[in-house]
């Protein structure tokens, strides 16, 4: 007897095809081969269409969330869009004050994609999981033809359980609150852009990808009156805020000198245009608690590896505008303003 | 960043800031016009106004690329993507600049046009020869700044024989719109803007020096300040026309000393004489059509001129009726007067282009500014 009847896939030098997500046999061995293997875990060993998980413990809820990544390039200084598509989703959950408990993740891979890039993502992603204790559970493929994906696109959703009593959310910030950062903004936009324009610097800008539920975790056992928590993504920490105040009914002002920047990160910034307060941020959190709490929180969250650079940045006042407000490190005032279209550089 | 935190920090801001004050004579108002948009940028994003006295007043001048580019020009840039169907390439800020039938070239790449966003001319050269297949128009904008190295681009296809390579050459020049601010009635005549002096382009005067200032402050009696574009620079520019004015004096004096010379960069200089030469008139969108204001592609590098190539005419087309960016160029309004301002002509969806740049006179306002307008009250 022939001990399997199929040849594996050539993971060196072979790329994902239409028959991939057919559906077929060629689909069932992508999955076990390259997903089942690096994910391995009971859920997927079941082979089923979706997993059965316990319910939660007596008075906690459940939270979910999901998010879409589509990432160029999708391999970056500090990471990839593996180990992103992971702690995005756990972040989301984290932020909530849940506790992350299981992934999915549901693959759109285009025709031709390199099975060793894919491979490696899968792999990425998997360590990921793994070190966030967080297991993959279910996912899906598919496959879209040569030229209607850019090579791969990753959705992850997750759930966690919130414990009973906890109540975090953006509409919770209140006049005289502080607004603290767990640490440097802007590196991970920075890290993709200096990438995306070839843009060398003494040493190179890291994306700062983590996951986040362990600083969470120590930030609210330390502060457990914690208003809100959010990780400021898409837009930077201006457009977080911006939020904030939305939900809130709340003004905010700011003090630029109290901001942390890298400075490569400035550098950047100043070479390109930009503001880091617009660019993204995968490993930052943003905090607002009641100001007779604030040094509890930065002493937590600085008493943490990933918090180390924490600060107080600012605090929020009554403001029926809901106006973000800067005082610049000059001397001077300006709003915080939302991102107009995409943020472009400018030209003289 | 050395070199550039020394520029922005607070204490001497402070510091400078104690000067004007001691410095501004009582009863005495005084308004200075920056003339660039970088100084725009930087005045508001700095918050600059906060550290001066109530009798100081900065105009925004017309110095932003984007916001002085008609409509007409634009349109000629779609009709080459859209109609000929060329890849157009320009800088960021100019793809968000409204055209006519509600079209920008943002919305004209949404509907099939090849246009592209670079961050020098000489990516538009470089795609020219990755992909000869491909005819390339580098949609070439702005002042003395930016025009040394469309000519460089121009020379280098040149050299290289480049056949499917040409630029729709839309530079203007500084001086002749400082002139037209000077000669217009509400400055001249009427007294709406009074104008005490401006603050001098700082990138735009590393290219063409300190000489072409001479005959503002000679024959208008304005003192010129020619300042960098960080924040202290602004502040120290302000102090020396503060003083300017005290002394009853009309100088051109340089604040950039680190920058500017006297002559100017007297390469980039013989590049564009050779490559460019002067238009004999342009339409600037706020300040009209003005004579010998404007560059064009010399009749030696025809083959790279868009223009001759495609047979281009120019079409004026007028801005929205309740628009006031041609006003707000001029120094005449502010953003706030004008109907559309935060309404229906927003970063999101500029009507006019004051709104598109963030050196334009509007979205400054609008990103950096808008809470002054309104104060802030306790829900």
């Amino acid at each position: 007897m022939k001990k399997t009847y199929i040849r594996p896939l050539d993971l060196r030098h072979g790329s994902v095809d239409l028959s991939h997500g057919g559906g077929g046999r060629a689909m069932v061995q992508l999955i076990g081969e390259v997903f089942g293997r690096a994910f391995d875990n009971e859920w997927l060993r079941r082979g089923d269409d979706g997993a059965v998980l316990p319910a939660p413990a007596p008075g906690e809820r459940l939270v979910m969330a999901t998010d879409a990544h589509v990432v160029s390039p999708l391999f970056f200084p500090g990471g990839d869009i593996g180990c992103l598509c992971v702690h995005g989703t756990i972040n989301d959950v984290a932020v909530m004050g849940a506790r992350p408990l299981y992934l999915a993740a549901s693959f759109i891979l285009e025709e031709g994609f390199p099975l060793a890039e894919l491979a490696r993502i899968v792999a990425s992603m998997a360590a990921a999981a793994k070190a966030a204790g967080v297991p993959v559970v279910t996912g899906d493929t598919k496959v879209v033809e040569r030229g209607k994906g850019d090579g791969i696109f990753i959705t992850t959703t997750g759930l966690g359980a919130l414990p009973a009593g906890r109540e975090l959310s953006g509409a919770n910030a209140r006049p005289g609150d502080t607004v603290i950062v767990s640490g440097t903004l802007g590196d991970h936009g920075m890290a993709i852009m200096a990438r995306r324009e070839n843009l060398a610097f003494e040493s190179e800008i890291r994306s700062d990808t983590a996951a986040l539920h362990g600083l969470v975790a120590a930030a609210l056992a330390a502060v457990p009156q914690t208003r809100v928590l959010r990780d400021p993504t898409r837009g930077g920490l201006a457009a977080t805020l911006n939020e904030i105040a939305q939900q809130s009914g709340v003004g905010i002002v700011l003090d630029e000198a109290a901001i942390p920047v890298d400075p490569q990160v400035a550098a950047a910034c100043e070479f390109l245009g930009l503001d880091p307060l617009n660019i993204a941020n995968e490993g930052k959190l943003v905090a607002i608690c009641p100001a007779d709490a604030a040094d509890a929180l930065v002493a937590a969250l600085r008493a943490h590896p990933l918090g180390a650079r924490a600060a107080r940045i600012g605090e929020v006042i009554a403001d029926e505008h809901r106006f973000v407000q800067m005082k610049t490190a000059f001397g001077g005032r300006r709003m915080v303003d939302w991102l107009a279209g995409e943020q472009l550089p400018r030209i003289c | 960043m050395k070199y550039v935190d020394d520029f922005r920090d607070g204490e001497i801001a402070r510091g400078l800031a104690a000067a004007i004050a001691r410095e501004v004579e009582p009863g005495r108002r005084y308004a200075f016009m920056e003339f660039c948009g970088g100084h725009t940028h930087a005045i508001s994003r700095y918050g600059v106004t906060d550290l001066l006295p109530p009798a100081v007043r900065m105009i925004h001048g017309p110095g932003c690329p984007v916001c002085v580019l008609p409509i007409g020009r634009i349109d000629q840039a779609i009709q080459l993507a859209l109609d000929e169907g060329v890849t157009v390439c320009s800088y960021g800020d100019t793809l968000r600049v409204p055209a006519s039938e509600g079209l920008s070239m943002l919305r004209a790449r949404a509907r099939g046009a090849d246009i592209r966003m670079i961050y020098s001319a000489a990516d538009a050269l470089a795609l020219a020869q990755r992909e000869p297949e491909r005819q390339v128009v580098f949609f070439a904008i702005g002042f003395e700044t930016t025009t040394p190295p469309t000519a460089l681009v121009i020379r280098q296809a040149a050299k290289l024989g480049l056949k499917n390579f040409s630029v729709l050459c839309c530079h203007v020049l500084t001086p002749p719109a400082i002139t037209a601010i000077l000669d217009s009635p509400e400055v001249r005549d009427l007294g709406i803007v009074p104008l005490d002096g401006f603050i001098g382009p700082a990138h735009v005067s590393t290219v063409i020096g300190t000489r072409p200032y001479a005959g503002f402050a000679a024959e208008y009696r304005k003192p010129v300040v020619i300042a960098g574009f960080e924040p202290l620079d602004v502040m120290q520019a302000i102090r020396m026309l503060v003083r300017q004015v005290n002394e009853g004096r009309a100088e051109v004096e340089n604040e950039f000393t680190r920058a500017v010379t006297e002559e100017g960069n007297l390469k980039a200089q013989a590049l564009m004489a050779e490559v460019l030469e002067l238009r004999s008139e342009f339409e600037w969108r706020g300040l009209g059509v003005l004579p010998n204001s404007a560059l064009k592609i010399r009749e030696r590098f025809a083959d790279f001129d868009a223009e001759a190539r495609f047979g281009l005419r120019y079409r004026p087309v007028p801005d929205h009726k309740s628009c006031d960016c041609g006003a707000i160029l001029r120094g005449v309004k502010v953003p706030l007067d004008c109907k559309l301002f935060g309404t229906v002509c927003t970063p999101e969806t500029p009507m006019g282009s004051c709104m598109v740049s963030s050196e334009g006179a509007c979205a400054a306002h609008y990103t950096y500014g808008r809470f002054r307008d309104i104060p802030v009250t306790a829900a």
